[in-house]
């Protein structure tokens, strides 16, 4: 068999598509406990189930949001919480149009004789979990694999490593009917170049296609979230075009047509940053046979959070917030943002942090 | 179209499109590797003749126009000599070959000729060189640079493909020569397996020749067949390109080739030649499209399909109905038997024959150009155009 043609394969193809719909895009909402904790702690708010349910809570019911967001990766623990009201966070979803997925990695761990290259965890079991997150409404997965930049590194055998790690994952998911998002994340950390970036991502995407091809995955039924190809935090900037040129030549030289869309991660740039880059690709003539669009965490949801700051009387000057975020990030992906968001606190702030533990 | 100054240009040097306000890299530093222990340090793709590779890539791959593929060797070129009955002497090829590259506005749906390396420097009968006449026609010329197909030791019978010692200073010869692309051809059977051992090599061979092709100024054309010899399925020959092409695709980045800088020739999928089902039209596109859908990345320029036995008109219909949607890259053709079978058969070797033959050629070539644009309708076809061309176990 050259590839997945089991019963999900219609399904698989149907929702990798819709997820890819020009003016949507995926709101990256499956913070661990832990990370939770860190955003939770930025704004004085205790780590405890009844505050992340009521951040997500914030988040899913914004008036306006769900029209801009195909899909919306959850933590396991949110899968199964509902409105104060007592509905279902999934059925919020589902009766916005928006697909719930799931992060379904168990985070990384080093890889002994390299310089603190990882892999990724996960796939003990990860068949029965995933019939089971099915079984609760979600629709699609991610697992995040991460390789970094350095003098010796990414390493053949991380780049391997993740590159099989991520093809098995898609696989059985695929097989349980939860479309694989495919995450290898190079890190920003770094003072090089944008050439140096772009070598790197070439690199790894070629390794990355190359083991889903050999473990039959349905590419068709897949997403891609890579990260843009840009300078290393540490390196001087360069203009959304430059950007925007260098990320898409190496998709162009990498990512077959057959995948229906990219969806970026933001990995620590500013909202604003984040989204002018997305708009930048989108403005770009040429060829670009899938959908650009975004997954963003902390690129989404940083002024909201702070506008929030945890109490109930700031709620809908929080989730304008968000709209504002989720509306700008649409047009981008439309190529017709104007840069004219209202820029709330936050905006446009860095979200880069060093060696980042996700 | 100023394909002239396709060979008068020395190695351009200046920004790409891509790389706003930087330049690359110099000449002189051709592959830059800092250190055996730094895997990824900066790789320089193609160097200096990045530019113009990707120039001839989009000057083949042009709407409406694909190649004639005129490259058989002398033993295969004999063959068809003596199919019409002809002895296999170098003026017999001179006059064949003649005939082919002076045909009355051929560049209008042929955008480049594969030749043999004879023709490289071989003129015609009129005493002109074989490569300039083909420039003024707005064709550029391209050169065959493998070496022939041999055993495969320790594989199912299968074959593996000769010619990368030397490659790198004949290429730079042959560009001397006036070519700006090159062709190997490598193969793999089905009927054989085919054994991972034969996938492998083929796809590494095609990666280390398309590398020193771009090295040295030439636009590789990445050829593994699939041969169409037999009894096997449809959905077989699908699963056997997908692992290929996946192994070629990785190889080739592997060994760093500029993907905006070279040309595929692969073969369409279709059931084997031997198989008691047959495809239509419609279902060889639909499969053949959704194997370059989820193996070609999109930078690459141009596909240029091999005819591999079909009849002239069963290969230009099965490429108009993989043209009846845009596609990411330019779809069309680089047909040898396809393009020159009624040709040569209409000329027989007679001098008074050739204008009727050259008219031949124009009539498969048009209708080639009509299908590359999704046009083609098969009205008025020759009953000789619709004869199979396949040949059991051919060897080229």
């Amino acid at each position: 068999m050259s590839c997945y043609k089991g019963k999900y394969h219609d399904e698989l193809i149907a929702n990798a598509t819709y997820i890819g719909t020009p003016g949507k895009g995926i709101l990256a909402a499956d913070e661990s406990t832990g990370t939770i904790g860190k955003r939770l702690s930025s704004i004085n708010v205790e780590n405890n189930e009844e505050n992340r349910r009521a951040l997500r809570e914030l988040l899913f019911t914004t008036p306006g949001a769900l029209e801009c967001l195909s899909g919306i990766i959850l933590f396991e623990e949110t899968l199964y919480q509902k409105t104060a009201a007592g509905k279902p966070f999934v059925e919020v979803m589902k009766e916005g149009g928006t697909l719930p997925g799931i992060k379904v990695d168990k985070g990384t761990v080093e890889l002994a004789g390299t310089n603190g290259e990882t892999t990724t965890q996960g796939l003990d079991g990860l068949a029965q979990r995933c019939q089971k997150y099915y079984e609760a409404g979600a629709r699609f997965a991610k697992w995040r694999a991460v390789l970094k930049i350095g003098a010796n590194e990414p390493s053949q055998l991380a780049i391997n490593e993740n590159a099989n790690g991520l093809a098995r994952y898609a696989i059985i998911c695929q097989e349980n009917g939860l479309v694989p998002i495919v995450e290898p994340e190079i890190l920003v950390d770094g003072s090089h170049d944008i050439n140096k970036c772009a070598d790197v991502t070439e690199r790894v995407l070629a390794a990355c296609y190359k083991a889903l091809n050999d473990h039959h995955v349905l590419l068709e039924g897949t997403l891609l979230k890579p990260n843009m190809v840009t300078p290393g935090s540490d390196a001087p900037k360069v203009s959304p075009e430059v950007v925007a040129e260098h990320t898409v030549r190496a998709l162009l030289r990498t990512m077959p047509a057959a995948v229906p869309a990219v969806v970026f991660l933001s990995g620590g740039q500013s909202e604003e940053e984040a989204t002018v880059n997305l708009n930048a690709m989108n403005k770009l003539k040429g060829k670009k046979p899938w959908s650009l669009t975004f997954s963003f965490g902390r690129a989404l949801q940083q002024s909201t959070l702070k506008a929030w700051a945890g109490k109930e009387e700031n709620v809908k000057k929080a989730q304008d917030a968000l709209l504002t975020r989720c509306k700008a990030n649409s047009e981008a992906t439309l190529g017709t943002y104007k840069g004219d968001a209202n820029l709330a606190e936050g905006a446009a702030e860095s979200l880069h942090v060093k060696d980042y533990k996700y | 179209m100023a394909s002239a100054s396709l060979l008068k240009s020395s190695p351009v040097l200046d920004k790409s499109d891509w790389v706003k306000g930087q330049n690359l890299r110099q000449p002189s530093v051709s592959h830059v590797r800092c250190l055996p222990t730094s895997p990824s340090a900066l790789t320089v793709r193609a160097s200096s003749y990045a530019d113009e590779l990707v120039k001839t890539a989009k000057t083949v791959a042009s709407p409406g126009r694909g190649i004639l593929a005129m490259d058989e060797s002398n033993a295969t070129c004999g063959k068809r000599l003596a199919s019409i009955g002809l002895e296999n002497t170098e003026a017999n090829r001179q006059a064949y070959r003649t005939l082919l590259v002076s045909a009355p506005g051929l560049g209008q749906y042929i955008s480049g000729a594969i030749l043999f390396e004879e023709t490289l420097y071989q003129s015609t009968t009129d005493g002109k060189k074989m490569v300039d006449v083909l420039v003024e026609q707005n064709i550029v010329p391209g050169i065959k640079v493998d070496k022939g197909l041999v055993p495969l030791p320790g594989s199912n019978n299968e074959s593996w493909c000769q010619g990368l010692d030397g490659l790198a200073s004949r290429t730079a010869a042959y560009y001397q020569q006036g070519a700006r692309f090159a062709k190997w051809r490598t193969v793999v059977s089905i009927p054989n397996g085919p054994s991972a051992l034969a996938v492998k090599e083929a796809a590494w061979g095609l990666a280390r020749y398309a590398a020193i092709s771009q090295d040295n100024g030439l636009v590789p054309i990445v050829e593994p067949e699939i041969l169409l010899d037999g009894e096997h399925g449809i959905d077989r020959t699908f699963e056997v390109a997908q692992k290929v092409w996946a192994e070629v695709f990785y190889y080739l980045a592997e060994n760093n080739v500029f993907f905006e800088g070279i040309l595929l020739k692969p073969s369409m999928v279709t059931p084997g030649a031997e198989c008691k089902d047959k495809a239509t039209p419609a279902q060889v596109a639909d499969y053949t499209l959704k194997l370059l859908q989820r193996r070609i990345p999109p930078a690459v320029p141009g596909i240029m399909f091999l005819s591999g036995g079909q009849s002239e008109v069963e290969a230009t219909l099965n490429l108009n109905a993989m043209n009846q949607a845009p596609n990411p890259w330019h779809v069309s053709f680089s047909y040898a038997r396809a393009l020159q079978n009624t040709c040569l058969k209409t000329w027989g070797g007679r001098p008074e024959n050739v204008k009727a033959a050259q008219e031949t050629l124009l009539i498969r070539a048009k209708a080639n150009s009509l299908a590359q644009l999704g046009k083609y309708t098969g009205e008025g076809e020759s009953d000789e155009a619709k004869k199979g061309m396949f040949v059991k176990g051919y060897v080229y």
